[in-house]
């Protein structure tokens, strides 16, 4: 099988605000030269349908991810503490607006 | 934000979600089709997915009302320009650099075709035929585009210097045909003059990186400019037409000022010199075209020609 040709262009996470007030949300990512240019290929491809009003780009090797063998250790601790989930609690007497 | 909320904490009654997740999904339910397969439970957020209120924008400027013989022949004209511009730019989908930059070409393609739908539909009221009569149905001396839309793609550098001239040229042209007495033309302008803005800063983002970027881009830019530049000067010829519209159209000889201006502080830019040399003897107003416009429109009509009236 052939080699694959690198990618020539570094990849890049976009971000999109969706209305004012909202916060960004992760919606793909995309491949362009330089940041002026990945924002408006976010642009051209993640706003076409009046998605957005604001737009980040992320160079995606900046990212640091945690990592998806440690699940165990990273996510599954807080299982059974239910005494961090405010239903746990009893109200107190007299207490109002709960 | 506050309503919606509430609908979810009675959905999810019991849950442990808490607040910032279910922002998360909402959002993303918002944000179109493509994206909700990421979300961990599509009957949760099809509560917020409401397709049936979306309301669409009309795809196109309706004529305020007929347009007279001239104003028709105008429209035509930048009608033209747009459509053949659009054809040409559609040939890149799925040929150009990355897969970004076809998205782009295309967005803007469809820019153009909606410019050239309104523009050819406004044209039609004049002699009662449609958009697609228009479109499909003339022979090449019937067109009234400039040349510069007719050159071929040729390269990346090509289509991106060509697209430069035409862009700034189109900016400058519905700026100021905002401001026209002809009501259509003023609203197709208006709608237009945003889209075109995004084309010239498009064309000139690459044209920096290409002028700027290697030694074979920046060769290849200067051999753009030096085939494309000749077809500069028929965009800025005034005729007996345009004085005939007056203040319903716009002077294009008065657009050069702005155009030269804008050109000249991007070439300072991009280390580039306008091309001094033979000017294009033009025609395309009149019908007279390069050779390249019948095999084009032989592309573009030959579906609508052999199966009339076909829709799909």
């Amino acid at each position: 099988m052939a080699e694959i040709e690198p990618e020539i262009w570094p990849l890049w996470e976009v971000f999109v605000r969706s209305s004012r007030g909202l916060s960004h949300v992760h919606v793909g990512s995309l491949h362009a030269p330089d940041e002026t240019m990945a924002i408006r290929n976010a642009r051209d491809l993640y706003t076409r349908r009046n998605e957005g009003v604001s737009i980040w780009v992320v160079p995606a090797a900046e990212i640091t991810t945690s990592d998806p063998d440690a699940r165990g250790a990273f996510f599954e601790s807080p299982h059974g503490k239910n005494y961090r989930h405010a239903i746990y609690y009893t109200k107190a007497e007299g207490v109002k607006h709960l | 934000m506050s309503g919606t909320t509430s609908t979810e904490g009675s959905a999810l009654e019991g849950s442990e979600l808490e607040g910032p997740e279910l922002e998360g999904s909402e959002l993303q339910g918002s944000l179109g089709a493509g994206v909700q397969e990421s979300l961990r439970d599509s009957a949760r957020s099809s509560a917020h997915v409401e397709v049936d209120k979306l309301f669409l924008d009309p795809e196109l400027i309706e004529a305020e009302s007929p347009a007279g013989p001239d104003a028709a022949e105008y429209a035509l004209r930048l009608g033209d320009d747009a459509l053949i511009l659009a054809q040409q730019l559609g040939w890149w989908i799925s040929r150009a650099p990355e897969l970004e930059e076809d998205v782009a070409l295309a967005n803007i393609a469809l820019d153009l075709l909606g410019h050239a739908r309104s523009l050819l539909r406004y044209a039609g009221t004049a002699s009662d035929r449609t958009e697609d009569d228009l479109a499909y149905l003339r022979e090449e001396p019937e067109f009234r585009c400039v040349h510069l839309v007719e050159q071929p793609n040729g390269d990346f550098a090509h289509t991106i210097i060509r697209q430069l001239l035409v862009s700034y040229y189109l900016y400058e042209l519905y700026s100021r045909l905002q401001a026209s007495t002809d009501a259509t033309l003023a609203a197709i302008a208006a709608k237009a003059v945003k889209e075109v803005d995004y084309h010239r800063d498009h064309a000139t983002q690459w044209t920096l990186r290409l002028a700027l970027g290697t030694d074979e881009s920046r060769a290849r830019t200067l051999t753009a400019l030096a085939d494309l530049w000749p077809y500069v000067d028929e965009l800025f010829r005034d005729d007996p037409l345009i004085r005939r519209l007056g203040d319903a159209a716009v002077a294009p000889a008065a657009l050069r000022t702005g155009f030269d201006a804008g050109i000249t502080a991007l070439f300072a830019e991009a280390d580039l010199e306008p091309p001094t040399g033979p000017v294009a003897r033009g025609g395309g107003r009149d019908g007279i075209h390069s050779e390249y416009l019948a095999y084009l429109l032989a592309e573009m009509q030959v579906l609508a020609r052999q199966h009339p009236g076909a829709t799909w």
